[in-house]
């Protein structure tokens, strides 16, 4: 568990659209899903995922149905809207700038500067 | 989500409580079936599974709050909540939870008390359409009292009025067959209805029309009140005749039931036009620049035009009248006021009320102050709780809010409670009629305003005193606290409860002064020579002239009134006035002019004197006493040389000096030469707050006919039997004769009324004042012996004196106090200037009020610090030590 890192705030809800992207997923199949797309790296506590759900739902990212899942289960399924998708693709570039300039700040050499 | 879906889902959040909560409780017991589903694939038996699961998803509560947040319905079941354990925590300190309700109850209800007076008088415009742009023209002389023909000028001159009407006051003798009443109403111009805009309930109005020159118009208009009180709702009454003061005159309409006419405090019984103002009389008097007999000239200003346009407007009119009548126009400035009291009303009233507002803001203030520092010493005793809470997870935001929550419903239930008294008070004063027989009364229904006003005091106080704790919970470590227990380090550092100690403290002793002063007022001005001695005197009222008498038979009547009188067993002496000094009729007021003075314009003026028609005896009835030269007689007649008695004032102000005055002489605003025959002490004729002014005195027999009279009837038999033997003896020289008697004491109550009205409300506010403070320093007191019991009890075991226990208990209370008390008496002295205008011999800077207001706070300090002193010194060190 020590090599799981601690999730930044205002990650989970990234993490969450981007798992509930590759098709509907109830909330205990959101956490399996953030876990093996990012090979268990992440720490998430495991109620911390509904205040974030019922948070993208309420801002009409993701929309919910109740439904049965693969163990016959009642499950409700949380699937993108099209504003989610759009939000995706923002939040993922915006991202990928900010890691790569993190990355790049943090691999200056003193000297360079 | 467009701004609209999420309010609905928000709104719908609301209502669907239940069923959003059974959705998320299924959801996570869903995730969990599914989780232990999995562990039960690895191996683990179903049981252990499923706690596993449980154990895994965290905090449950905590999840389940922040998700409720997350769906935006938090606030209303985590307010309820919040209310649910204020309500707890309340019930658990009945006392404290009573106390501060009812400091608050009536700290709202001062203010909605006065709000509501200061609303229906000031606020509120007067009931006629588009009262926005309704405007009367003051002036800055004869408290503006104006003659018809300037007001005809300004009328007819003006660039900027939409019309412009006048109202007078007037008192008639209404006969509709039966039973002839004297009766108040208004004289109006012709043009007031249609000014005002408003349309009759029954019949019609009077126009401009209805006047073709003087005494044309004998037409009345009756008040909704008084046709349905007086004709029985009858609507056959429109064309019915009538006589007013003897004369003939037609009843044209019926004025709707919200008009009672355009000042506040009057209700009109009557309309009647202007023009008739000579024959209703029998005197003319309507066309001359002398008599101001319009009470007030209003007016809508034209659209477009500004106040300062029309202000400008006025005054060159005002100038050019002047020019053209210099002995009857004296210079004067014109200025815009409220229609709804005539200026000289209205100018102290709303000063006074306003006054009132602020005082009673003062007292919530105060009261506030009170409160605050109660719920920051409760905070501090709760910190323990507080504590607890954080620890256990709560957030600060939480914690805070439910403390406001707290402070809330106690504001609340005191805004209540005050609305409900203030409500019940401003009933009855609506319904008050403080004098029989003048319809004035002060309309007070409290309306909306009122309410809004009232809540929203009890609002903002709630978040006033809701927040001072705010900073010691935002502060509070819960590891430190809950480890060591809450005992404040005893420092002399001053704390916000200080702070708020003092500044209520400070706001009482101005309340506290501030009534003093109008008390002593009060008291003074009742017991202060006014040059009349009212006790024992009957007052007759009659008017001749109203009833049909003519003028050459008015005098030799009036002479054998006062024989007949004077012939009753036990009466000492009998005399006769227009106006008696201090009557609600007013007095006449003319210029007079030094003996020298060529040109009789107003500007030469030597002054503007009261002046009374006297029978000889009046000095004596009266109780005026005749300091030099000789008494009227029977022999001044009007063949004799003219004369008159003037008071000491005038002697100083007119004829030089006040000794060697007598057989002096000085001219009358007609140039009459009149000879002064003797000087009479000084009095009080107006008002008991007026400054010193002139009175003269003539001779009945050298004046014209009286309209009006007053008989002063000077005797120590019992009034009521003195007044039916009055009433049987005038009535045996006139049967039809309406006589008014009432005791000269309860007439004055008229002229004493605002001071009275003042010192009460004041001593009031005052009593509040002096509550608020008990209850401020008593908490206070209570609270500093209740946080140092131990460091008291180890001073006692060590052997100190009960002064010295006392001394360390009690001596920043009353430091305090003290500081408290001298800032606010010093305050006081400087606000209490503005009550010298309205309670007569009001002054701060009273040897006997300065004492009685240190007296009084030290006073408050020992009852407020009694029962936390005997607290601190029946400490047992021991019992305490041991508990400890």
């Amino acid at each position: 568990m020590n090599d799981q890192a601690q999730l930044l705030p205002g990650t989970l809800d990234l993490l969450i659209l981007r798992a509930v992207s590759l098709g509907p997923l109830h909330g205990y199949g959101i956490l399996l899903r953030i876990g093996q797309i990012s090979n268990n790296a992440l720490l998430i506590e495991q109620g911390a995922l509904y205040p974030g759900l019922f948070r993208l739902v309420r801002q009409g990212l993701l929309k919910a149905d109740w439904g049965t899942s693969e163990n016959n289960r009642r499950a409700k399924f949380y699937s993108l809207t099209a504003a989610g998708r759009k939000r995706l693709r923002e939040e993922t570039a915006s991202w990928n700038r900010l890691a790569t300039a993190i990355a790049c700040a943090l691999a200056e050499q003193p000297e360079e500067v | 989500m467009s701004l609209l879906d999420s309010l609905r889902l928000r709104i719908a959040t609301l209502f669907q409580t239940d069923q959003l909560n059974a959705e998320l409780e299924e959801e996570i017991r869903s995730h969990i079936q599914h989780r232990a589903d999995d562990l039960e694939r690895s191996g683990l038996d179903r049981v252990e599974a499923e706690r596993r699961a449980r154990v895994e998803f965290g905090g449950q509560e905590k999840f389940r709050a922040q998700s409720h947040e997350a769906l935006g319905g938090c606030l209303f079941p985590a307010l309820l909540q919040d209310l649910r354990f204020s309500l707890r925590v309340l019930r658990k300190s009945p006392g404290f939870t009573i106390a501060a309700v009812l400091t608050l109850t009536l700290a709202i209800g001062a203010n909605a008390v006065v709000f509501g007076v200061l609303n229906s008088l000031i606020l509120r415009p007067v009931n006629v359409p588009d009262a926005k742009s309704l405007y009367a023209i003051d002036h800055s002389i004869n408290d503006d009292w104006e003659s018809y023909p300037n007001y005809r000028d300004l009328r007819d001159r003006n660039q900027s009025f939409d019309g412009l009407a006048a109202l007078a006051l007037s008192q008639v003798a209404l006969d509709t067959g039966k039973d002839p009443s004297r009766i108040w109403g208004f004289e109006t111009t012709g043009n007031y209805f249609d000014m005002l805009g408003i349309q009759p309930y029954l019949g019609r109005f009077f126009h401009p029309s209805d006047e073709r020159g003087m005494n044309s118009a004998p037409y009345i208009v009756l008040s909704y009140a008084y046709w349905h009180s007086h004709f029985q709702s009858d609507r056959g009454v429109v064309g019915r005749v009538v006589r007013v003061n003897g004369h003939p005159y037609t009843i044209v309409g019926v004025a709707p039931a919200d008009f009672r006419g355009t000042f506040v405090f009057f209700a009109a019984n009557f309309y009647i036009p202007m023009v008739n103002h000579d024959q209703m009389i029998g005197e003319s008097v309507l066309s001359s620049r002398r008599n101001r007999g319009v009470i007030q000239i209003l007016g809508h200003l034209r659209p477009g035009v500004a106040r300062e346009q029309a202000v400008a407007d006025l005054n060159t009119i005002g100038a050019v009248l002047g020019k053209e009548y210099p002995s009857d126009n004296p210079h004067e400035d014109f200025s815009l006021g409220r229609p709804s009291m005539p200026g000289a009303l209205g100018r102290p009233v709303r000063a006074f009320v306003s006054a009132l507002m602020v005082l009673a803001g003062l007292i919530l203030l105060a009261a506030c102050a009170n409160l605050g520092s109660l719920f920051a010493a409760r905070a501090s005793d709760r910190s323990r709780e507080v504590a607890l809470r954080l620890a256990l997870g709560s957030s600060r935001k939480r914690i805070l809010r439910q403390l406001l929550v707290e402070a809330m419903l106690i504001s609340l239930a005191g805004g209540a409670g005050g609305l409900a008294a203030s409500m019940a008070l401003l009933r009855r004063l609506d319904t008050w009629q403080p004098f029989s027989g003048v319809p004035i009364h002060v309309p007070v229904q409290p309306d909306a305003n009122v309410y809004l006003v009232a809540l929203a005091l009890a609002i903002v106080s709630g978040f006033l005193f809701g927040i001072v704790p705010v900073r010691q919970v935002l502060r509070s470590n819960p590891y430190e606290i809950v480890k060591v227990g809450s005992a404040e380090k005893i420092g002399r550092q001053i704390t916000v409860r200080d702070v708020l100690l003092v500044v209520q403290i400070a706001i009482c002793a101005v309340l506290v002064t501030s009534s003093m002063v109008a008390v002593r007022g009060l008291a003074r001005s009742l017991h202060r020579s006014f040059g009349i001695d009212s006790n024992n005197v009957m007052l007759v009222e009659t008017d001749l002239k109203m009833f049909g008498y003519r003028p050459e038979a008015i005098q030799p009547m009036q002479r054998r009134m006062m024989d007949a009188l004077e012939a009753i067993p036990g009466v000492e002496h009998v005399g006769l006035v227009d106006f008696p000094p201090l009557g609600r009729g007013g007095s006449w007021k003319a210029n007079v002019f030094q003996d020298e003075t060529k040109d009789q314009r107003p500007a030469n003026a030597a002054a503007n004197s009261f002046m009374y028609v006297i029978t000889p005896d009046y000095l004596h009835a009266a109780g005026t006493n005749l300091l030099e030269g000789r008494m009227l007689t029977w022999q001044d007649k009007k063949d004799s040389p003219p004369v008159a008695l003037v008071n000491r004032e005038f002697a100083a102000k007119v004829l030089g000096s006040s000794s060697n005055a007598v057989g002096k002489y000085f001219l009358a605003k007609d140039g009459t030469r009149i000879q002064v025959v003797g000087i009479v002490e000084n009095g009080k004729y107006l008002s008991i707050t007026e400054a010193q002014q002139p009175a003269m005195f003539f001779p009945l027999l050298q004046q014209a006919p009286l309209g009006e009279q007053w008989m002063l009837v000077r005797s120590s038999r019992d009034p009521q039997q003195l007044a039916s033997v009055v009433r049987t003896k005038l009535h045996e020289l006139d049967a039809g004769m309406p006589l008014d008697i009432l005791m000269w004491n309860r007439e004055l109550d008229f002229s004493m009324f605002p001071a009275r009205m003042a010192s009460l409300s004041l001593g009031v506010l005052g009593a509040m004042g002096a509550m608020l403070s008990i209850t401020g320093i008593f908490g206070m007191a209570a609270y500093s012996v209740s946080k140092r019991l131990r460091e008291l009890g180890i001073r006692i075991a060590l052997g100190a004196k009960r002064s010295e226990v006392l001394l360390a208990a009690l001596g920043r209370p009353l430091r305090l106090l003290a500081f408290g008390s001298a800032a606010g008496l010093l305050l006081g002295v400087l606000a209490t200037r503005v009550l010298a205008s309205i309670v007569y011999q009001a002054t701060p800077r009273d040897p006997l009020v300065l004492a009685g207001v240190v007296f009084a706070m030290l006073l408050l300090g020992l009852v407020a610090t009694w029962i936390p002193a005997q607290r601190a010194l029946s400490i047992d060190p021991l019992v305490l030590l041991r508990e400890e």
